[in-house]
């Protein structure tokens, strides 16, 4: 029995701290689930036993022998392989299926090769994850499922201990994620050590014999699944403070129609969808990656804009780009946040006053003590922890980054403000802010669509949940009404609670 | 709490690392490099030339960087936000033919020959963002593919040959005008024994710094180039910025090129061409300048000082034209170096 192990594992980047001494252990023929929000440290940690990332501190070992994986090669070598979560960056879509399956051996191997024993070798490989494909097919013809066996297979090529899945079943259709699982356990019987990243909790209590929990790049469990609670593993992954902040038990007071979308067609996802949103009510999106959400945001803001009309305080109005929907109050904070949300190359000041520039021009000239004013009472008002008002944004952690990201709506002040994934990768301090600043957004009679795929915050306190699948509205709970049963019934079109939990 | 957790980590760190030899060298070059090599190469000519630092010498060099410096202006611009254009050179070559060409072939007034390049330049600025912003082709490509257009269009324009005084015309005779001495005085002029296009350079350097630093215009080019994307969904009209900055590239170019024309009193073809890689590099050499590591004007302005250093020296010293290359593509690689080293880390 081998037994791979990492000890107080430390990282950081920058300024922020991701790991903070992480221990980690797994024997050969177990699944050990690591768990954590978004954010957590999970990806990080292994993407550090997979040689991609140099550890800061601490130490990995196998059957107590120290490793030190400097490039994935080594990493490999010590038979530790990875299906990574984003399996078209591991594969090369215009080769055949063979060539990625049997990529290893080639890089390895001989100058020269023979076609005919490479595609035995492939059609071995592929039988062992249960794909009866013909190998010499191009992969850019797989689905997503089977691009992830391929993946599978490419690591079986070689003698490994261990594998690492990085959320697999993310999406995947029920049907498909069943096979996986009957894959992985396969693996298991044979003896291979199976490190299982998820988010989702019935099928980690059903596939896993161990479960690791990670919080802010802290163990906050460590347990055999048999004797785990789902609600033990919720407030591990949550917090305290984050399980009691999501209590939320104001009553909010419901104004006159705001928003009203009727049949509002989303051109990246060519579905047409209706829904209404009232002042001071918080209305939460859910959906999986993959069902439109992010699309339907980007439409709504003219991002990606719609022919079709919406109509803002019974107007009808076309936003047919970002400064139109920006003129009718509308803000968007975006997930992407490196990439939309703000700019990492500008000062705090300069990202904040961006929407309302204009406000601070005279003649054409920016009055730059007002506007530094200005937004240094917001920075205060906002919580942004920076050394000055100055510093590129860059140098800021992602929390403050987020808040900036939302900031710069509010000195707007809006109507209708869109949030897509806010809380992704910022810790717990941040996400209280980011609440704390929806709750009195909605206080103060603004509209407001939370879109997420965390379902414990939509929960918590939106007045009401759509919940999106396949680009169109799947249904619509109450807050009342609302379990995270019923969103994810509805999130996987019916599927989930029939089939896997 | 986590976040404060690790700040005291990092405080912590930070008073442990003493800065090392090359942690506090490298960001002093990297802000004041470009400084020391300018002041580096003026004493050593200096030693090696006693007619090198004088007025006339002086004045000379910030003759020939004055067109370098508007052109390279218009560079500059293009890399604010994001582009590159590259057509800078053909466009000053199709104004230096184009105002020559107003004045010898038809007669006009200065004025006229002023208006007419420049309406022509803003006219390129407008087809390379049309291919830029509304084909949405590669910038660089863009500009590649107009600066041929415009090229060949000179030339054919001209049948290949350069405009000037008396010129024999193929349907006989002699060209009707001539270059008057109102529109030499713009190349050749002086006021108070400064030369007139070095104060056009210098106000040009002055007006577009100031623009760029304060007003909303300069900061949404900046923002622009910065993160389209995260500009765009913040309300910037990114592609008219887009478009602005190329017109204002192209009429800065054209104005190096009426500049040119009037210096040396023909309608020189391809005149523009070697301005281009000059314009570039300067602006290139500007980001390093006091380590802004984005264009920036003043920066552009150094640079074009240093080029003209560079080769007034060099020719001084008779170091011929064509390995004065070699020097220039030297500081070129010297400031990105610097630049990407800062970056990268």
């Amino acid at each position: 029995m081998t037994i791979l192990s990492l000890t107080s594992i430390q990282k950081s980047f920058g300024d922020q701290t991701v790991l903070k001494g992480v221990d980690f252990t797994v024997n050969s023929g177990e699944v050990h689930a690591l768990l954590g929000a978004n954010g957590a440290g999970k990806s990080t940690l292994m993407k550090i036993l997979s040689g991609d990332y140099e550890k800061d501190g601490g130490s990995i070992t196998l059957n107590q022998k120290e490793q030190y994986f400097k490039t994935p090669a080594d990493a490999k070598e010590a038979g530790i392989e990875m299906v990574v979560q984003e399996v078209d960056t591991a594969l090369v879509p215009s080769l055949s299926i063979a060539e990625n399956v049997t990529m290893n051996a080639f890089i390895t191997g001989p100058a020269f090769f023979s076609w005919r024993k490479r595609n035995k070798r492939a059609e071995e490989l592929l039988q062992r994850v249960g794909l009866k494909l013909d190998p010499s097919l191009p992969l850019s013809q797989c689905s997503l499922a089977e691009k992830q066996l391929v993946l599978i297979a490419k690591a079986l090529s070689r003698e490994i201990s261990f594998i690492i899945l990085d959320e697999p079943t993310a999406a995947l259709s029920t049907k498909e994620a069943d096979h996986l699982f009957s894959v992985l356990r396969d693996l298991q019987k044979q003896g291979v050590g199976i490190i299982y990243i998820s988010h989702r909790l019935p099928e980690v209590m059903e596939l896993s014999t161990k479960i690791t929990v990670l919080k802010d790049g802290f163990v906050t469990l460590h347990k055999d699944t048999s004797s785990c609670s789902s609600e033990e593993i919720v407030r591990a992954m949550l917090g305290n403070e984050l399980v009691e902040l999501l209590n939320d038990e104001e009553e909010r007071v419901l104004g006159n129609p705001l928003l009203d979308v009727n049949n509002f067609r989303v051109p990246t996802t060519n579905e047409t969808l209706s829904f209404s949103i009232r002042e001071g009510e918080i209305v939460g999106v859910a959906g999986l990656v993959g069902a439109g959400k992010t699309e339907t945001a980007r439409a709504l803001f003219g991002a990606d804009p719609s022919n079709d009309p919406v109509s803002i305080k019974g107007k009808k109005i076309r936003i047919t780009s970002p400064q139109k929907a920006i003129s009718a109050g509308i803000g968007f904070v975006p997930e992407e946040r490196r990439k939309e949300g703000i700019l990492v190359d500008f000062n705090v000041v300069e990202n904040l006053t961006l929407p309302v520039l204009k406000q601070f021009t005279k003649f054409g000239f920016i009055q730059k003590k007002r506007e530094r004013t200005e937004a240094e009472k917001w920075i205060k008002q906002l919580g942004i922890k920076t050394q000055k008002s100055t510093l590129l944004l860059n140098y800021l952690s992602g929390g403050n980054q987020q808040k900036t990201a939302i900031g710069k709506w509010l000195l707007n002040d809006g109507d209708i403000y869109i949030f897509d994934e806010p809380t992704k990768g910022i810790d717990v301090g941040a996400k209280q802010d980011v609440f704390r600043y929806i709750k009195e957004l909605a206080r103060n009679k603004k509209g407001i669509l939370y879109f997420t795929s965390e379902i414990q915050e939509l929960l918590a306190f939106c007045d009401r949940i759509l919940v999106m699948y396949d680009g169109k509205i799947a249904g619509e709970l109450s807050k009342e009404e609302a379990t995270t049963e019923k969103i994810m019934h509805y999130a996987t079109g019916g599927h989930y609670g029939t089939v896997r939990s | 709490m986590a976040q404060y957790v690790h700040k005291e980590q990092i405080e912590k760190e930070n008073n442990r690392t003493k800065y090392t030899f090359q942690e506090k060298v490298f960001p002093f070059l990297y802000r004041y490099g470009t400084l020391i090599v300018i002041l580096l190469t003026v004493i050593g000519f200096s030693l090696a030339n006693d007619k090198f630092l004088s007025y006339q010498n002086f004045t000379d060099i910030l003759r020939s960087v004055s067109i370098i410096t508007l052109l390279a202006i218009g560079v500059t611009i293009s890399l604010i936000v994001g582009g590159f254009d590259l057509s800078v050179g053909s466009t000053a070559s199709l104004a230096t033919v184009t105002s020559a060409a107003s004045l010898v072939l038809y007669r006009q007034e200065t004025i006229i020959a002023i208006l007419i390049p420049i309406i022509i330049g803003l006219l390129v600025g407008l087809l390379n963002s049309f291919f830029v912003v509304k084909v949405r082709l590669p910038d660089l490509l863009a500009t590649l593919a107009v600066m041929y257009i415009i090229n060949g269009l000179h030339l054919t324009f001209t049948k290949g040959f350069s405009i000037y005084n008396n010129m024999p015309l193929t349907e006989g005779g002699t060209a009707p005008g001539v270059f008057l001495p109102s529109f030499l005085f713009i190349g050749q002029g002086e006021i108070i024994s400064v030369p007139v296009p070095v104060i056009i350079m210098l106000i040009a350097v002055i007006v577009v710094h100031i623009i760029l630093q304060q007003s909303r215009f300069g900061r949404l080019l900046y923002i622009t180039g910065g993160n389209e994307e995260a500009a765009r969904l913040s309300g910037v009209p990114v592609q008219r910025y887009k478009m602005y900055a190329y017109l204002l590239s192209a009429f800065f170019a054209t104005l190096a090129g009426i500049l040119l024309a009037a210096r040396i009193g023909t309608g020189q073809v391809s005149a523009g061409a070697p301005l281009l890689m000059d314009g570039v590099a300067a602006a290139f050499i500007g980001f390093s300048v006091f380590g802004a590591g984005k264009p920036n004007v003043i920066g552009t302005f150094v640079g074009a000082v240093l080029i003209g250093i560079l080769l007034n020296g060099l020719t001084m010293l008779n170091v011929p034209y064509y390995a004065q290359d070699i020097v220039k593509g030297s500081i070129l690689i010297g400031a990105l170096a610097f630049m990407y080293y800062d970056k990268k880390k």
